[in-house]
């Protein structure tokens, strides 16, 4: 670090009382890189912009969002409705999330392939491990903040891993939960844990960027640095090439934020949690789907060993046994380019890999369970079996004499991450019913890249709810003031909610009363409370509506089937129960709402016919606006943003090519 | 336009120039990109739609009697609805103006003299004012007094003494019946 000096005499100043300055030239400027990395070696300094956009996404969040059991839910649906930019980043923050297990995966990976766990990388393979485990409870604890159903159930199976464990096991349950069940205290310090772990990945990743220092980076021919004729500096060579990379990723993850914000997510979790209702198939998130799968694979007790328990340790020592890789692959040769076997056996792991997350991902059946079984047993025999063996084994290629020689082919960059983005996703289908949805004649206007909800089927759509829906059913999340975006005027708008009577108070004498509702309160639900709901419709509640174009698979298209979906003729092995209705879409067939969409059932102020199926296709456009409520302005600002990306990449690679232009 | 400079210049000099002009072309579009993004984040902390939906407050006038002094609560602060006496309103209207740190006529400062409506926020450091209860100490002219830091307010909620810069603040409102007014 000696001998730095420079022209500025502040920058001398400090220097020599903390010698910031040298460092940063000596570990970010001049560190000597190879020069043969390919853009696999881009996936680092991706996950590490990845994890500031979320720290910095989560706190803004954080400052909008309140960790209570009763609150939770709809703080979030504040941030996404009535929070400024609320929507963005939100978005931002739970796409950020499967982005950066993405990245990480691939990151994994790109370590398997060269060989870069093995000496003297080992400790760098082990913080790297343990960044992976820090993230995958911080996903975890993250994913139940929203407090959603999918949020309640993950927490709840997560946590009851651990009473797996004899003795204690049921004691650790406890302890995590604060409580007999998964509930307010649970909640409260995850959100607390959720804030903390980033930090701790942080600190982490500092570790992890020195002792990559310390020993230099691995390339994709797996030999040391011979000398300087190998080594580039790392600015502004590997700048410009993680810059030109950091470009490309954005435009990859702006495109699920601004057009497919839910795509990694489960409409399971915008029901709010209900302690007394299992989803009908829950799943983790696709991130832990292989090791969920290994969980279920174990369904027989070992001699004593009870298989639940077998399930729990086999998932853990999925990961865990990802520390003794650089022992279990002795082979003296680094990378798979010159190990013709290992990388045929890569591959298959990489598959393996999704083959167990498939078989997470979907309900259990016994053809899916011996797929687990055989996967899981093979899991294991790559580390325990064929790694130590192929290390004894192999005949590996003649490696080259230096970085300098050779030309690396590279690999098609994105698609990995086009095979990570929709291997896993919309996992969570509680596969409804076997007939295929209907859908509107034209489709629905607010679908596509630039699709906006179009006005008048809009304000259609809010005559129906309001003289159909309405009678049954709330809109809570929705305040009257929001009706504007719909075309009401203030004054329209004031007098539909003065239609409304609200509760009030106290007032001076301390007693509760009722006034008509002024347009900055909620469409509330017709009835006091559920209990009266389910005492008027026979056991069963009219759902709130606010949410439930997002709350169900395919829900636009589910909602316009559903309310079309009472046959003229019941198909003859129709049993029905007292007091239900036959519907096509409805799963299990028997559902409490009679049928509502009768030809001309409202009478359309702008004069359009009332057909049932306009009718149906205006109702589902009004309860999508309901739902998503920021649609068009996500997708317009979507579209600003990408034409900024693209520019900015553009540039970003020319500035690439010139820089190396010398080099290659 | 790279083709042009091309063929008008050599080579070597010709790859300088046009490093030179991608990287502050990227350099400017990044940065203005970066500072662009930091709003929303920014914004995210203004009043969220919500909040500012709920500016008004409405408030029933009829059982306060002369001399009494109401605080309700409008967007989230307090605000004092004082129902003025005969000799509060000649003594609030009598001021020289020029003895006031801020000076206002009393008559702008109300829509009906009898009802003095103000901020219940000390226009100091934000502490809550005394005098809204008979036992209150209000200070010399009979207004409010702050205990936080000794500002006195009078019969207008005009500062009189003290380190408080300004009159207490009167909000928006409007009589809606001759009973009710909504504040905000």
């Amino acid at each position: 670090m000696s001998g730095f000096k420079s022209n500025n005499t502040v920058v001398n100043w400090v220097e020599d009382r903390l010698p910031v300055f040298s460092m940063l030239r000596h570990s970010a400027i001049e560190y000597p890189t190879p020069k043969n990395l390919n853009y696999w070696w881009n996936f680092g300094s991706l996950a590490a912009v990845t994890l500031v956009i979320m720290i910095v996404t989560g706190l803004f969040l954080a400052m909008s969002y309140t960790p209570h059991s009763a609150l939770a839910f709809d703080s979030v649906e504040r941030i996404m409705r009535d929070v400024n930019y609320g929507w963005l980043l939100r978005y931002l923050h739970s796409n950020g999330a499967s982005m950066f297990f993405i990245l990480v995966y691939i990151h994994i990976f790109r370590g398997l392939y060269y060989g870069s766990y093995k000496a003297p990388r080992e400790l760098l393979w082990f913080i790297g491990i343990a960044i992976y485990l820090a993230m995958m409870a911080t996903g975890f604890l993250g994913y139940v903040l929203p407090w959603g159903q999918m949020s309640f159930w993950g927490a709840t199976v997560i946590t009851n891993l651990f009473s797996a464990f004899p003795l204690i096991g049921d004691s650790i349950v406890t302890l995590l939960w604060g409580g007999f069940s998964v509930d307010n205290p649970t909640l409260n310090r995850f959100f607390a844990l959720h804030f903390l772990l980033p930090f701790v990945i942080v600190g982490l990743v500092a570790l992890h960027v020195w002792a990559l220092h310390s020993v230099k980076s691995n390339n994709p021919l797996g030999i040391d640095m011979n000398g300087p004729q190998d080594a580039i500096p790392f600015h502004p060579y590997y700048t410009i090439k993680d810059l030109f990379g950091i470009g490309v990723f954005l435009m990859v993850y702006m495109a699920f934020v601004f057009w497919a914000p839910n795509f990694f997510g489960e409409a399971d979790n915008y029901i709010p949690a209900n302690p007394m209702l299992t989803p009908p198939h829950i799943v983790p998130e696709w991130y832990y789907l292989p090791f969920y799968a290994i969980l279920r694979a174990f369904t027989v007790d070992l001699w004593f060993i009870p298989a639940k328990l077998l399930g729990v340790v086999a998932m853990f020592g999925a990961i865990l046994i990802l520390f003794a890789l650089p022992w279990l692959d002795s082979s003296k040769v680094r990378s798979a380019t010159f190990r013709p076997l290992y990388r045929q056996f890569f591959w298959l792991f990489v598959l393996n890999a999704f083959v167990l997350g498939y078989c997470g991902a979907k309900p259990t059946t016994d053809l899916l369970v011996t797929v687990s079984q055989v996967a899981t047993a093979y899991y294991f025999a790559h580390f325990l079996i064929v790694l130590p063996w192929l290390s004894r084994k192999e005949k590996t290629l003649a490696l080259p004499a230096s970085i300098s020689a050779p030309v690396v082919k590279a690999i098609a960059i994105g698609a990995m991450l086009l095979i990570g983005a929709t291997g896993f996703s919309g996992t969570a289908q509680a596969n409804t019913a076997t007939h295929e949805l209907l859908k509107p004649e034209g489709g629905f206007s607010w679908t596509g890249v630039f699709g906006r909800y179009d006005r008048a089927s809009l304000k259609r759509g809010w005559q129906v709810y309001h003289e159909v829906c309405a009678n049954c059913h709330g809109l809570k999340l929705v305040a009257f003031r929001n009706l504007a975006a719909v075309g009401l005027t203030p004054e329209e708008i004031k007098a539909i909610a003065a239609e409304k009577e609200v509760q009030d108070g106290p007032n001076d004498e301390g007693a509760m009363f009722q006034r008509p509702a002024r347009p900055s309160d909620r469409m509330l639900s017709p009835y006091a409370n559920d209990k009266v709901a389910a005492s008027i419709h026979g056991g069963a509640v009219p759902p709130d509506l606010s949410l439930i174009t997002k709350a169900r698979v395919n829900g636009p298209n589910y909602v316009y089937s559903l309310l079309l979906g009472y046959p003229d003729v019941l198909p003859e092995d129709a049993a029905i129960p007292e007091g239900k209705m036959y519907n096509t879409y409805f799963p299990g067939y028997a559902i409490g709402m009679p049928q509502q969409v009768f030809e001309d059932a409202v009478s359309y102020a702008d004069g359009t016919k009332a057909t049932k199926e306009q009718i149906a296709k205006d109702v589902v456009t009004f309860l999508n606006w309901a739902a998503e409520p920021e649609l068009e302005a996500r997708k317009s600002l979507g579209v600003k943003v990408m034409v900024f990306l693209a520019l900015l990449t553009a540039l970003l690679f020319a500035l690439k090519r010139q820089i190396w232009k010398d080099v290659h | 336009m790279a083709d042009t400079a091309k063929n008008a210049q050599p080579s070597a000099a010709d790859g300088q120039t046009r490093r030179d002009f991608l990287l502050q072309a990227a350099s400017t579009v990044g940065v203005v990109g970066t500072g662009i993004a930091l709003w929303p984040f920014v914004h995210s902390m203004n009043p969220a739609a919500d909040t500012l939906a709920l500016s008004t407050t409405d408030v029933d006038l009829s059982a306060i009697k002369p001399g009494q002094a109401i605080t309700v609560v409008w967007r989230g602060s307090p605000v004092f609805v004082r129902s003025r006496t005969a000799e509060e309103i000649a003594s609030a209207q009598a001021v020289n103006l020029s003895e006031l740190r801020d000076p206002q006529a009393d008559a702008i400062r109300v829509k009906n003299p009898q009802w003095l409506i103000v901020v219940g926020i000390c226009t100091h450091l934000g502490c809550v004012p005394l005098g809204q209860k008979p036992t209150d100490p209000r200070g010399e002219w009979g207004g409010w007094f702050c205990p936080c830091h000794g500002s006195q307010y009078d019969t207008s909620g005009r500062i009189r003494k003290g380190p408080a810069p300004k009159n207490l603040a009167v909000p928006a409102y409007q009589f809606t019946s001759d009973t009710t007014v909504r504040i905000g």
